[in-house]
């Protein structure tokens, strides 16, 4: 360590306790408190990075989330590394690996830096302007740029550490920790409020924790030791939550917030282990008071981009806070008095300020007088016109100021530095209180954007309400407060506040250089390495607005989100264009503040707890069974049950045909079903469905098909009336909760009239669906007393009944077209009817079959799925299902679409089944129908919705929807695919037993 | 992230609720007696205000019930709410 850069005048950072480091594999010593960037500093390390675009030595420029250079690589192992942390952000932990990004094959060697003398050729849009041709070249082009562009390297592991989400409610939250903050919180805990203070940083006190200036008092103590013991105060407090190393990511309306608690990141990594990283606060507060303080501004001159170069107000607290010095011979260059603050902090601290360079012609400041009293030389009315040094600045060109600050004159004069302080002023930090749909006004007098009408229940105070002066803030925040909390708290009222109180301002977006613009490089985004020169281009080009100038120049779009340079571009842009800032607006403030994690907004929704799983009663038997699993919705649903050695087709082709043959089992469990029950059920069941229901008897079943109210098919399922009032209704599978939806919707909406009521019962049965010619055996063994003769338990009719004296529901329904039947049971008995029925079947060759067997079974009916078949442009008539419409009804939902001009065309597509030429090439889903193939640009006219070899034909069948394919049965058609042209045949769309005689027959 | 004052339930969170679109939009009594532009007008024409709006809102992951609710979509304000077969308030 450079013990020379280091100073011991505080008790924020403890020098006793030292840490090592690596950084770019080089080993490093810094001490318990510092960040990675001030013990970078106190190394005699700037250079961290290189920039995005013309890969120039980047430093540190900043002390907080601000940062726009110092992003670095944490940890260094490929699959667990973490890109794109601020240096100014990260604690200094044992153990800690950080490297630079966005340079190859080192920061001090950068092969891109290449890229900044072909600047001149690197223009904004120029991506945009040059890689438009040709374009298929694109691709190629993307991989180079992606390649120079990078913003750090993914890590290739799912993330290690674990993170959590909590709701947080409070009567008061106070966002910012500094001194408006904490005067706020204590004033909301005086008045018996819970409250809750948050802050980013490792500790409260903001800025004026270190204000230790004589220029700066409250009660006649420095305001950093009156700050201190207000501090002290509030752990007093049994309501007052104090949250550091928080930071609010998002601000909501109705004072809905998000903020992001580091708990791990400042520890070692062993002291790491089994605990949550970080944790994603939702908070709604009653009220909430913002007091995010201000950013200083950097200045916008030729080169203002080198290592070196930090803002004034960082450089104070690398001295004051964390006793680093940014340099051994400083200069200061500003447009205000704060950087006089700065000067006189590193005049007490034994660094040598060797000059201050002050746009202004004077300052009356009590402060910049002591300064001048220290003996600091200050160049008045100067300006700083270009800086030197490739990694890191050693010397600066001054010039004077003309008159009209137009311009400079007179000779240059140059000396050496090894760091330059910047300060252009203060921007408050409003992005909070603008995303919560606050509204801005411009204050004329120091160009800041400042809140002006608040939509929820909160105020702003402090410099982020735009006071920047000690006096003003306290007096302010107090009177803010307890306006806001309707209180009478008096303890704030009389301090007496002594400050340095600045009166001659001047402000000046684009500094003037002795080179024309074009020769200068003027930084705005030092991220997004966008120039004063850039924005200029985009005025010339034609953009207006000031979210297409952000766009095109990219400036303000860095992780930063221009934190540092919105503030000049819009006053550049408002200069040049001639309007007046305030008129022209600044670009949207848009969560999150700061960068969030992965981790931090998915919480612990990972891995198994991303999504409900939801399983059948019989789950465990599939399992055992060695079945394959299908997700439909958020069900696992058996999919096929392969024997050894079996591939899926072969698989499906034995289940198939078995269960032709003689028997097969589905759980049918995952089905939606609703109990309906009330007066109106066959009213209401005449309203919801296509058919009619008003003579459905008890005992019977029936199937019904579902429309949208434009006419399209949204859902179907079998409805069975099980009394007098009461019918149990089922959905498709994925369609259940959706259903259930519509139909209370339509019951109390339109309908409240209707004497109906809907439950969901889906979970409360179990489904054991047995179909096949020896399925009528099966059941007669299973249940012995039950007549099964045709006329007694016919199609499309249920019987209550009992199994080992477990009450059933036994449909006789049949969704694959053969003998079949279903048995309801309660769901916990569930997995025990399933296997007595496969016992009883064994001698029948009774074969589980899954989702694939039953949708191609099925398909060889010409059965639909809704879903798969239709996609919500299907009508029932495309579907060639108008039995199922019952026209004389008077109404159902979707029958006045039925007869609309575009749903009585013609030519809509229609549902037809497909043979190809080759019975034995099956088609592809989603392939695409055409009817000739030499024309270009060829038409398509359909596609392939179901596709499968059927085993029971032993030939390929396809269902597909076509245009007008109703009256195109017979004709051929063609499927192009990638390698070959395939034929096929318009067909029914019913494959086998189109006569429905297998649904009675029996072996 | 809306709070909003579920007439049956009370205060809660914007994620309990789902959005139904514009409210007291009364299903056609006779749809057959109605032309197709009639009938599309019914089917497919929806406001879209930039201010004072009258909704359709469902606490779907509570009580289940429909309600309406007047929200300004400029600024997010509910102005009231109130159940399904009540009058909406006036202005």
């Amino acid at each position: 360590m450079s013990s020379d850069l280091r100073v011991n005048n505080n008790k924020f950072i403890d020098q006793t306790n030292q840490i090592s480091f690596k950084f770019n594999d080089q080993i490093l010593y810094g001490f318990k408190g510092d960040t990675l960037a001030s013990a970078l500093l106190a190394n005699n390390i700037h250079l961290v990075g290189r920039s995005f675009k013309y890969h120039r030595p980047r430093g540190i420029m900043t002390c907080g989330s601000e940062e726009p250079n110092a992003i670095v690589q944490i940890g260094n192992d490929p699959s667990l590394t973490e890109p794109n942390v601020r240096a100014t952000e990260i604690e200094l932990y044992e153990g800690l690996e950080a490297s630079s990004q966005n340079c190859w094959p080192s920061v001090n060697f950068d092969i891109g830096g290449i890229n900044n003398f072909f600047s001149p050729f690197i223009p904004a849009g120029f991506y945009y302007k040059t890689f438009m041709w040709p374009a298929s070249f694109w691709e190629k082009y993307e991989y180079f740029i992606r390649k120079s562009a990078g913003l750090g390297k993914s890590p290739t592991k799912p993330d290690q550490d674990v993170y959590d989400h909590r709701y947080l409610h409070c009567d008061v939250l106070v966002i910012g920790g500094g001194i408006s903050g904490i005067i706020a919180a204590k004033m909301a805990a005086q008045k018996n409020l819970n409250t809750v203070l948050l802050d980013d940083k490792n500790s409260l006190g903001g800025f004026t924790i270190f204000q230790n200036n004589e220029n700066f008092k409250i009660n006649n103590e420095n305001s950093n030791l009156w700050l201190k013991k207000e501090i002290e105060t509030l752990n007093s407090f049994k309501n007052l939550t104090v949250k550091t190393r928080t930071s609010l990511a998002a601000y909501h309306s109705y004072n809905y917030l998000l903020a992001k608690e580091n708990l791990t990141d400042h520890l070692s990594l062993n002291e790491r282990k089994d605990k949550i990283r970080q944790r994603l606060w939702k908070i709604r507060a009653k009220k909430v008071i913002i007091a995010t303080g201000a950013i200083e501004r950097p200045l916008i001159f030729n080169n203002n981009d080198r290592p070196g170069i930090i803002l004034s107000s960082s450089i104070k607290k690398y001295i004051d806070y964390y006793g680093v010095k940014c340099g051994q011979k400083i200069s200061l260059f500003a447009n205000n008095d704060s950087v006089y603050e700065t000067a006189i902090s590193l005049n007490n601290s034994g660094v040598s300020v060797n000059s201050v360079i002050d746009i202004r012609d004077k300052s009356n400041s009590s402060i910049a007088k002591q300064a001048e009293k220290l003996g600091i030389k200050i160049y008045w009315k100067h300006i700083v016109v270009n800086t030197h040094g490739y990694k890191k600045i050693n010397s600066i060109e001054l010039m004077k100021l003309s008159d009209n600050g137009s311009g400079v004159v007179g000779n240059k004069i140059n000396f050496e530095c090894d760091c330059l302080g910047i300060s252009g002023g203060w921007t408050p930090m409003v992005h909070l209180f603008t995303q919560s749909g606050g509204k801005l006004k411009f204050r004329e007098i120091d160009n800041t954007f400042i809140p002006d009408n608040a939509p929820s229940d909160q105020i702003s105070v402090g410099s982020c309400n735009g006071d920047f002066e000690l006096d003003d803030i306290v007096k302010n925040t107090n009177k803010s407060v307890k306006e806001f909390l309707n209180t009478d708290n008096s303890e704030f009222d009389n301090l007496k506040v002594i400050c340095s109180k600045e009166v001659d301002k001047k402000n000046i977006w684009l500094l003037p250089s002795d080179k024309p613009l074009g020769k200068t490089k003027p930084f705005l985004d030092f991220q997004n390495d966008s120039t004063a020169k850039d924005v200029k281009l985009a005025l010339r080009e034609g953009f207006k607005s000031i979210e297409h100038v952000k766009r095109y120049t990219t400036t303000g779009m860095g992780t930063d989100q221009g934190k540092l340079s919105n503030m000049h571009a819009l006053g550049i842009v408002a200069e040049t264009a001639g309007v007046k800032m305030g008129e022209l607006g600044t670009t949207t403030f848009r969560p999150p503040y700061t960068p969030l994690t992965f981790g931090a907004i998915v919480g612990r929704n990972v891995g198994e707890f991303f999504d409900i799983i939801r399983r059948t009663p019989i789950h465990d038997w599939h399992v055992e069974h060695k079945a394959e699993f299908e997700n439909v919705g958020q069900w696992k649903r058996a999919w096929y049950y392969p024997k050894e050695n079996e591939n899926m087709h072969q698989a499906v082709q034995r289940e198939s045909k078995a269960a032709r043959d003689s028997a097969g089992i589905l759980d049918a469990s995952t089905l939606g079903k609703i109990d309906i029950q009330g007066t109106d059920v066959s009213e209401f069941l005449n309203r919801i469905y296509t058919n009619a229901w008003s003579k459905l008897e008890i005992g019977k079943c029936r199937y019904g098909l579902m429309l949208n109210e434009d006419g399209m098919v949204y859902d179907d399922g079998v409805t069975t009336r099980l009394g007098e009032n009461h019918y149990i209704m089922t959905t498709t599978t994925g369609g259940a909760a959706n259903v259930l939806s519509k139909l209370e919707d339509y019951l109390q909406t339109e309908w409240p009239e209707l004497d109906v009521y809907l439950t969901s019962v889906t979970d409360h049965y179990a489904t054991v669906s047995i179909c096949g010619p020896s399925s009528k055996k099966i059941i007669s063994k299973v249940i012995p007393g039950l007549d099964l003769s045709d006329n007694k338990f016919p199609h499309m009719s249920f019987k209550n009944v009992m199994i080992d004296k477990i009450k059933c529901r036994v449909m006789r329904i049949s969704f694959t077209g053969e003998l079949s039947y279903e048995i309801n049971v309660q769901s916990n008995f569930g997995k025990s009817v399933w296997e007595k029925c496969f016992k009883a079947g064994e001698e029948f060759n009774i074969t589980p079959y899954g989702t694939e067997t039953m949708h191609l079974l099925r398909a060889e009916k010409g059965f639909i799925i809704a879903g798969q078949d239709t996609d919500g442009t299907m009508t029932p008539l495309d579907l060639q299902m108008n039995w199922i419409i019952n026209k004389k009804k008077y109404d159902f939902i979707g029958k006045r679409s039925l007869y609309r001009s575009d749903t009585i065309r013609e030519n809509r597509k229609q549902l037809v089944g497909l043979l190809t030429d080759d019975p034995n090439e099956v088609l592809e889903e989603g392939a695409q129908i055409v009817s000739e193939t030499n024309k270009k640009p060829i038409e398509m006219l359909g596609h392939v919705t179901s596709s499968y070899f059927s085993p029971n034909l032993n030939k390929s069948i396809a269902l597909a929807v076509l245009i007008s394919g109703k009256k195109l049965k017979g004709q051929k058609m063609f499927v192009p695919m990638k390698n070959k042209t395939i034929g096929v045949t318009i067909t029914d769309s019913v494959f086998l037993d189109k006569e429905n005689k297998r649904l009675n027959a029996e072996l | 992230m809306f709070l909003i004052n579920c007439p049956y339930c009370g205060e809660r969170d914007q994620s309990e609720f789902s959005s139904g679109g514009e409210a007291h939009i009364v299903r056609p009594k006779q749809p057959t007696k109605l032309s197709d532009d009639q009938w599309a007008e019914y089917l497919f024409m929806r406001k879209n205000i930039k201010g004072v709006q009258f909704e359709r809102w469902n606490h779907a992951h509570g009580c289940r019930k429909w309600f309406n609710m007047v929200r300004d979509t400029s600024n997010d304000k509910i102005h009231a709410v109130y159940k399904m077969a009540e009058k909406p308030p006036v202005k």
